[in-house]
């Protein structure tokens, strides 16, 4: 375990020793910050609606910008090989990895809470789904974190990574945007595979098993992908 | 557990259609400072990468400490420290932190990792480095700080990719005595296509060439092996014909070859190749003087491992490069 936590340690100080994690938090802030305050000058509302309703979509280009280097970098430089002649397993490198992924959305997740706070003291929020809005960012970034770090398994280009990475988070994000365009039959599992129709029940404050199920699912089988993809290399 | 540190059986490795090892076998006891010799392309460093377990064979077997590299593979990473070729480590990273990021990955204890840092650090010659960032770093420092990681957990087999390619002749010599000392404990594998390096580092050597073992044994026994001992003789005889001396040095049991070579005038010079086992200058000596030849020059010459290497890495069909 101590391997895990020790990769884990060191991809998110690596994300604040470069420019790349100030970038995306600032980029974050700003989209962010707009979204809480429209909803509060111009309709005159104190509430999140508006920022959770949005996140789907900017988590399905801002997280891929997180994760691209996660192990794109390693092979392009040649660091992956020193990193696993280590005694570690290949499941603990993946493991590792998503857990710096994780650190650095929670860093995100906590900058936002600002503006929260910001709003609570201008006019009570609803508890009920600020929680629950959160619960379920964090469980849909884990999802657009692991896609992200399976992209970024299976090349050693960080902009291909990038762009793989954007093209599944922002398809699975579409399903919930075609639901009432396709064919009746297909609804049903269009509506199942939308990763935005799942967290919109979340933060309505609705806890649901199936939810929850989703997005574990989603993580486990990307996070098997990349393992998978890591031992490709022993294949004989 | 055996004398044996490693042992290859057969080890094949396939990239696609191309095989890079071919069918190599070879052991390695315990202690021996082994020289991987070969042009580049050879298969060195794929030998290097199927042992740390980095990729696995597509034939064959090799196992490290008894355990197979396959089967057992993290009870082999732990025996191993290991220096990839062009040292890739992270370059956003502090030397220290960066060691200490090694430590943890080999789970070594907090107390412990303090004290092998500073030893490894010292005796590495890291000290200065110790607060710079790994990409600032000169080429040669770099590769200390690659050494520094590989011997951290005191493993018991060290592998070097190319330790000393890139650097200049002052740090070549300081990497080398580095090995040099590190071998007096350990069991050392490095692989280089520089010559004068496997002479004054290692107590073996392995040639290879096109993915096949070419050679394989001490640097002395490769020498003789290849041509024997050649001896330079010149001789003045006062007008005897030459085909008559060339003759009579043929003639000395023990002589494999004789041959003219240019030389001054009047005198005779001769290229005389003997088996190695045992030293013909006395009787070369006795001829010329029963002969009254005047005997101007006798020199006896081992062939280089030069001469080894191009012979054995040229009869496969490629190119040696120096």
């Amino acid at each position: 375990m101590s391997a895990t936590t020790a990769i884990a340690k060191r991809d998110l100080r690596a994300y604040f020793n470069s420019p790349v994690a100030y970038i995306v938090v600032a980029v974050y802030m700003i989209l962010a910050g707009y979204l809480f305050f429209n909803t509060l000058f111009i309709e005159h509302q104190a509430e999140m609606r508006g920022y959770f309703s949005l996140c789907p979509m900017l988590f399905s280009f801002i997280i891929p910008a997180m994760t691209m280097r996660l192990l794109a970098e390693e092979k392009g430089s040649g660091t992956l090989e020193l990193l696993i002649t280590n005694p570690v397993r290949d499941w603990q490198v993946v493991v590792g990895k998503f857990l710096a992924g994780m650190g650095l959305l929670a860093v995100l997740l906590g900058l936002t809470l600002f503006y929260a706070f910001t709003l609570n003291s201008l006019g009570p929020i609803d508890k009920g789904p600020t929680y629950g809005g959160y619960l379920g960012l964090l469980l849909m970034g884990g999802a657009y974190v692991a896609i992200g770090l399976m992209a970024s398994a299976l090349t050693k280009n960080q902009i291909v990574a990038f762009i793989v990475a954007f093209a599944i988070s922002f398809t699975l994000y579409l399903f919930g945007r075609i639901v009432q365009i396709v064919p009746p039959s297909l609804q049903g599992i269009v509506a199942f595979l939308s990763i935005d129709a799942h967290f919109e029940s979340i933060s309505r404050g609705v806890i649901d098993t199936r939810d929850v199920i989703y997005y574990l699912s989603v993580i486990t089988v990307c996070l098997v992908v990349a393992t998978v993809s890591l031992e490709s290399r022993k294949w004989k | 557990m055996s004398e044996l540190m490693i042992q290859v059986e057969n080890l094949t490795k396939d990239y696609g259609p191309t095989r890079a090892v071919d069918r190599v076998t070879f052991n390695v006891r315990k202690g021996e400072v082994l020289g991987f010799l070969g042009p580049n392309g050879a298969g060195k460093s794929t030998t290097m990468k199927m042992l740390t377990c980095f990729l696995a064979p597509t034939g064959g077997r090799a196992r490290v400490a008894g355990f197979d590299v396959f089967d057992d593979s993290l009870a082999v990473r732990q025996r191993i420290g290991y220096l990839p070729e062009d040292t890739p480590i992270y370059k956003d990273m502090s030397v220290l932190e960066y060691l200490h990021f090694a430590a943890e990955m080999r789970g070594m204890e907090p107390t412990r990792r303090e004290q092998r840092i500073k030893e490894i650090g010292g005796r590495c010659g890291l000290g200065d480095a110790a607060g710079k960032l790994v990409g600032e770093l000169s080429k040669g420092f770099r590769q200390r700080v690659g050494l520094a990681q590989a011997m951290l957990h005191d493993p018991d087999l060290l592998i070097l990719d190319e330790p000393t390619s890139g650097l200049d002749p002052n740090q070549i010599v300081e990497i080398r005595s580095l090995i040099k000392e590190v071998g007096k404990e350990k069991t050392v594998i490095l692989s280089t296509h520089i010559l004068p390096e496997v002479q004054a580092t290692c107590s073996r050597i392995l040639i290879i060439s096109g993915g096949k073992l070419v050679a394989d044994g001490t640097p002395d026994e490769l020498r003789a092996r290849e041509r024997g001992t050649r001896y330079k003789v010149v001789v003045e005889a006062n007008g005897s014909p030459e085909a008559a001396i060339k003759d009579r040095l043929g003639g000395i049991s023990g002589v494999l070859r004789c041959e003219r070579v240019a030389s001054e005038n009047g005198a005779h010079a001769f290229a005389i190749d003997g088996n190695s086992s045992h030293d013909l200058r006395k009787q070369l000596f006795r001829a010329a003087v029963d002969n009254r030849w005047t005997l101007l020059e006798l020199v006896r010459e081992s062939a280089s491992l030069e001469d080894v290497f191009r012979n054995l890495t040229t009869t496969i069909g490629e190119e040696p490069r120096p």
